[in-house]
């Protein structure tokens, strides 16, 4: 591990996400399932394995366990790509949810606590989802929007609030702004999220 | 259903922050609340873009090749035979009281599980779920009847799954949850026509306005 990979140059200039990157990656995903075509996996790997290492590296994962849950989360996503399902989820949305259950159960001796809908006491959604493949991306999309034109401080604190293990309290403390400026902004950011996407939330 | 998780808690959840005896809670009310899994959904989908947006980090120079190795290792983990959930209930297609991942929690359906009485009114079954930071419990009140009065130490997460409970807050039903905390004093009484279970989690002791209840609080551990 001492030598480093060269950083994925395609998007050091602009690390602001692509819509395209993002279709691409429903086809390689599937790719996988379906073929398990090693190619395809060597691209989502190239993409998602340098953000996923740097989002267990800024939730306070030392180097080395960085490096092991990113490759754990690659083999994940090889092994559950027949899971995928792009009516439900985009790739990003998919492999964030695999990278987060992989570090709490590093870090928990049980695995983390999600509802089962095999579960006859499963209260299935009322309407039968007309989500589709279109309409996820669209929802990717204008989430990406979205949080691209927040005011800066927002989109930090909307960060912060999924990439730093730490209350709002302790957020309030290092940067030293009053805790309800914290929540506010928070409050503010998720609210235009919601918004966006057309408010059904209760 | 009207009494929903708050914004707060269900950040929490998605980004992973919640400690395992509220995430136990949120998760339960998850299985029995479609408004909030589609909350959890936009949540979720949320982190996807911001881990798109992340700067990258350089990963190992033999990162692919080790992942490959480690695909082409045979799964020990796997095994064929899925076995019958002991925790499911016999008989059919009962609806089990506890959903899932509670009931797995706490080893079955209500049916099996041994209550301890703590007064003619209230039993209790106390569970372990490894989390340092909360206590948490299921409580079952006779029909009609109140839970003594009390205020709380810190936060109190209180999810109905049979029956319902009333208290100066509203009236809560099955699926529904009750934050509370340290500035609220509340006596629930179970609703007239069924006992009422609920999934109790807290991070600090319950303040009863009863002395005598209060001397015996260490003994119930509640």
């Amino acid at each position: 591990m001492s030598e480093q990979s060269p950083p994925d140059r395609t998007k050091s200039s602009n690390r602001l996400s692509d819509p395209v990157v993002s279709r691409q990656m429903v086809n390689h995903i599937i790719a996988v399932a379906s073929e398990r075509d090693s190619a395809a996996f060597e691209k989502i790997f190239r993409y998602f394995g340098p953000r996923v290492k740097a989002y267990m590296l800024k939730l306070g994962t030392d180097g080395a366990l960085a490096e092991e849950l990113m490759q754990e989360t690659m083999v994940s996503i090889w092994r559950k790509a027949d899971k995928f399902d792009p009516a439900k989820a985009a790739p990003s949305t998919w492999i964030f949810t695999i990278a987060r259950n992989l570090r709490i159960d590093a870090y928990r001796k049980a695995s983390r606590a999600e509802p089962d809908p095999h579960d006859p006491a499963f209260r299935p959604d009322a309407d039968a989802p007309a989500d589709d493949v279109m309409m996820q991306t669209e929802i990717a999309e204008r989430l990406r929007k979205i949080i691209a034109t927040l005011p800066e401080e927002q989109r930090t604190m909307l960060q912060l609030s999924y990439f730093q293990d730490k209350s709002h309290n302790e957020i309030s403390q290092d940067f030293g702004i009053p805790l309800g400026t914290v929540k506010s902004r928070l409050r503010l950011a998720m609210q235009k999220v919601r918004h966006a996407l057309g408010d059904e939330t209760p | 259903m009207m009494h929903h998780v708050s914004d707060e808690m269900l950040e929490d959840y998605v980004s992973g922050q919640l400690s395992a005896g509220w995430s136990l809670g949120v998760a339960t009310h998850l299985a029995l609340c479609p408004a909030c899994r589609k909350r959890v959904q936009v949540l979720e989908a949320v982190g996807g873009v911001l881990l798109e947006n992340i700067e990258p980090v350089p990963t190992a120079s033999t990162s692919l090749q080790d992942i490959m190795s480690r695909i082409a290792e045979p799964r020990d983990e796997i095994i064929a035979v899925t076995p019958t959930s002991p925790t499911r209930p016999r008989g059919g297609n009962l609806t089990p009281i506890l959903p899932e991942p509670l009931r797995q929690m706490v080893g079955g359906d209500v049916a099996h599980l041994k209550w301890r009485r703590l007064n003619g009114d209230v039993s209790q079954v106390i569970f372990e779920t490894g989390d340092q930071t909360t206590s948490c419990r299921l409580l079952r009140v006779k029909a009609g009847r109140p839970v003594a009065e009390h205020s709380h130490g810190g936060n109190e997460f209180t999810l109905v799954l049979a029956g319902s409970f009333s208290d100066k807050l509203g009236t809560f039903a099955r699926g529904d949850v009750e934050l509370t905390d340290e500035h609220v004093e509340h006596q629930p009484i179970a609703g007239p026509d069924e006992d009422c279970i609920c999934l109790a989690v807290t991070d600090a002791p319950l303040r009863f306005r009863n002395p005598i209840v209060r001397l015996f609080q260490p003994l119930f551990k509640i």
